[in-house]
């Protein structure tokens, strides 16, 4: 077993694997992300992954809601009254009314109602794709009973899903909320980078699929390195929000596989501000149970010894 | 998508690319009248949330699995302990009840471990490796351990065959048993559910007591009253361990321990509460003088510790659905004041 918490530098050898290929990962940089969705078709052809519900939400644009068993990608659409950098938001037709024709007296006394000054066009629409962030602690991997899941010799964390036996017990372990169980199958799946085209030589799906290069796939040391310099020159060009996440070594999970440039708090784009991968406390809570076990013993000796006395 | 025209001077109309800058394009922002452009579809909520939804994953377990699991697998252990302090102690009947209700406790609580796996026909995978970083392949060996002597123990009991392999084995599963009892609450808190991982500190001692709790009520609802005075004395320790570890959780992990007392984690809790001190309470004062008071009491410390594993395991759950709980726990990481 390797280490369960910390900066770990060669996580595919801490694993096992000698003489194994650069740790690959993934750097989704947000600000250039348009939406499209093509992350997520992609995936899901290539992976044959089942169809999971057509809903209709309301959350924007966003209908498939989450990362899950069936949704190894998922494009996060967010809104907000707020400026982008120096940035005109895109959404005032110029000369063109799109309202003309319009009920406008009673949009406007909508908009009186709510305050409304004319600052509508502060709006500022967030993608994100996110996907799982194949952790250098995956609490997932370690807390799985079977040894289904397994570290890759390129760092990623893979389900087997010849041994998964469906315990169930990675879904509340991943601090992202990323793997899940398939209801009709019973066994637990989620992105495996994939694995198979990896193996190949080819990027993943869904970074061969963006059209923006949006989702970069790479040798993860160099993806850090574009990474950063991208937010010096995003904060060059007035973009003060952009941070990166998940890409410090130092961090809960000893970084992530893959990583992401955002333009707001994580919470916002319903990631975890500062996971923590849940084994790091687990030698602790060896030690608690252990005591625990000798004070029931403790407790029941106690209780013949009073019982005696009767 | 762009088309760039390349020419003699290079290329004309050619586009960033990724190294684009979000709002370069669109020219400075003016001040704009009239009711112009997109609407926003969602209001800004006033908490950071992804449209309120959960940041981490509820356990996909059923709460009658595995939280019975967690209720039974307490009961058993303890069952174990008490069964063979009545056999040094010369209780016979004390003995044979617990050692039958630990026996009966593991059998059941295996089942269901089985019956909540997605694959469950694939259970034995369960035995494929030993890893100390998974609290469940931990579990897995310790019922090894544990379950198939607590079976000797109360055949052997039972039919009366052979007494010294059946008295080693009440003594292996009275220090086995105790591993049972508090390895659970390690399988629950090794998560990155708020409410488990953030009170791994405490849930060990409650499960402890609660466990110690409910053997005492098994021991005496089965036992004559003659022999269930170690019972009674189990039920005051087990129910004073339990409450005291409660509180103290609800202590240390203020709003974090919302979902204890809120909702239905925090209905069963009080109900868990009150069934365990009267019944504790009732052992020490009646159920020495009447076998129907100790068979009320021993109920009621029954009920008390399903209660206990239920309302934990509602809590959990709450607490996984809700992500102010995650954002809370990660936020106060981060920044003391906040």
């Amino acid at each position: 077993m390797g280490r369960i918490a910390g900066p770990l530098d060669d996580v595919a050898g801490d694993a096992g694997h000698i003489g194994h290929p650069p740790r690959m990962g993934f750097f989704t940089d947000t600000s250039v992300c348009i939406g499209c969705k093509a992350c997520e078709v992609a995936c899901k052809e290539w992976n044959a992954i089942p169809e999971d519900g057509l809903t209709f939400t309301g959350m924007s644009y966003d209908n498939t809601q989450g990362l899950g068993a069936d949704t190894w990608r998922h494009v996060a659409f967010i809104e907000q009254r707020k400026p982008l950098g120096l940035q005109d938001p895109g959404v005032e037709h110029g000369s063109y009314d799109a309202y003309d024709g319009v009920d406008v007296l009673g949009m406007a006394s909508e908009a009186a109602a709510r305050g409304g000054d004319g600052d509508r066009g502060e709006l500022r629409w967030l993608m994100a794709s996110d996907v799982c962030k194949h952790c250098t602690h995956a609490a997932c991997l370690d807390v799985c009973p079977t040894g289904s899941l397994f570290r890759t010799e390129y760092g990623t964390v893979v389900v087997q899903e010849d041994i998964c036996n469906g315990c169930g017990y990675c879904v509340p372990a991943c601090p992202y909320g990323v793997i899940d169980q398939r209801e009709d199958d019973g066994r637990v799946w989620k992105c495996t980078m994939c694995y198979d085209r990896i193996s190949d030589g080819r990027e993943p799906a869904c970074a061969k699929a963006c059209p923006t290069d949006s989702i970069q796939y790479g040798p993860l040391d160099e993806l850090r390195e574009r990474a950063a310099a991208r937010v010096e020159q995003l904060h060059d060009a007035g973009v003060d929000d952009a941070r990166l996440y998940g890409d410090d070594p130092g961090d809960g999970v000893g970084g992530d596989g893959a990583f992401f440039l955002l333009l707001d708090e994580p919470e916002a784009y319903g990631l975890p501000p500062d996971p923590v991968v849940t084994t790091r406390d687990l030698p602790s809570m060896w030690r608690h149970a252990g005591v625990a076990a000798l004070t029931l013993l403790g407790g029941m000796a106690a209780a013949y010894a009073a019982g005696r006395r009767r | 998508m762009s088309e760039a025209e390349v020419t003699r001077e290079g290329s004309l109309g050619q586009r960033p690319g990724r190294e684009a800058s979000p709002g370069s394009e669109g020219g400075r922002r003016r001040r704009r009248g009239g009711r112009r452009g997109e609407r926003a579809m969602v209001p800004d909520a006033e908490f950071r949330s992804y449209y309120g939804r959960p940041i981490i994953k509820a356990p996909t377990w059923a709460a009658t699995d595995i939280a019975g699991y967690l209720f039974l697998g307490g009961l058993a252990g303890a069952s174990s302990v008490l069964a063979f302090g009545a056999e040094v102690t010369g209780r016979p009947a004390l003995a044979r009840a617990a050692k039958a209700g630990a026996l009966g406790a593991i059998s059941l609580s295996t089942a269901a471990l089985i019956h909540d796996l997605g694959r469950p026909e694939r259970f034995v995978n369960m035995l494929r490796v030993a890893k100390p970083t998974s609290p469940m392949s931990m579990g897995s060996w310790i019922l090894v351990a544990y379950g198939p002597a607590a079976g000797l123990a109360a055949v052997t009991d039972a039919t009366g065959l052979f007494r010294r392999i059946g008295r080693a084995a009440t003594g292996w599963t009275a220090l086995t048993g105790p591993a049972v009892v508090s390895y659970t609450s390690v399988l629950i808190a090794d998560t990155a559910v708020p409410a488990w991982h953030e009170a791994y500190r405490e849930l060990p001692f409650v499960f402890a007591g609660s466990g110690a709790a409910a053997a005492a009520g098994l021991g005496l609802v089965a036992a004559p009253v003659r022999e269930t005075a170690p019972a009674r004395g189990a039920a005051v320790f087990g129910a004073v361990l339990d409450v005291a570890a409660t509180r103290l959780l609800e202590r240390r992990l203020g709003p974090i321990a919302e979902p204890y007392r809120t909702g239905r984690g925090g209905r069963l809790m009080r109900a868990a509460q009150a069934l365990t001190v009267a019944g504790a309470a009732g052992a020490a004062v009646f159920a020495g003088r009447s076998r129907a008071a100790a068979a009320l009491c021993g109920g009621a410390l029954l009920a008390g510790s399903a209660c206990t594993r239920f309302g934990i395991f509602e809590a959990g759950r709450a607490s996984a659905e809700d992500p102010r709980y995650t954002v809370m726990v990660q936020r106060g990481r981060r920044e003391p004041s906040g």
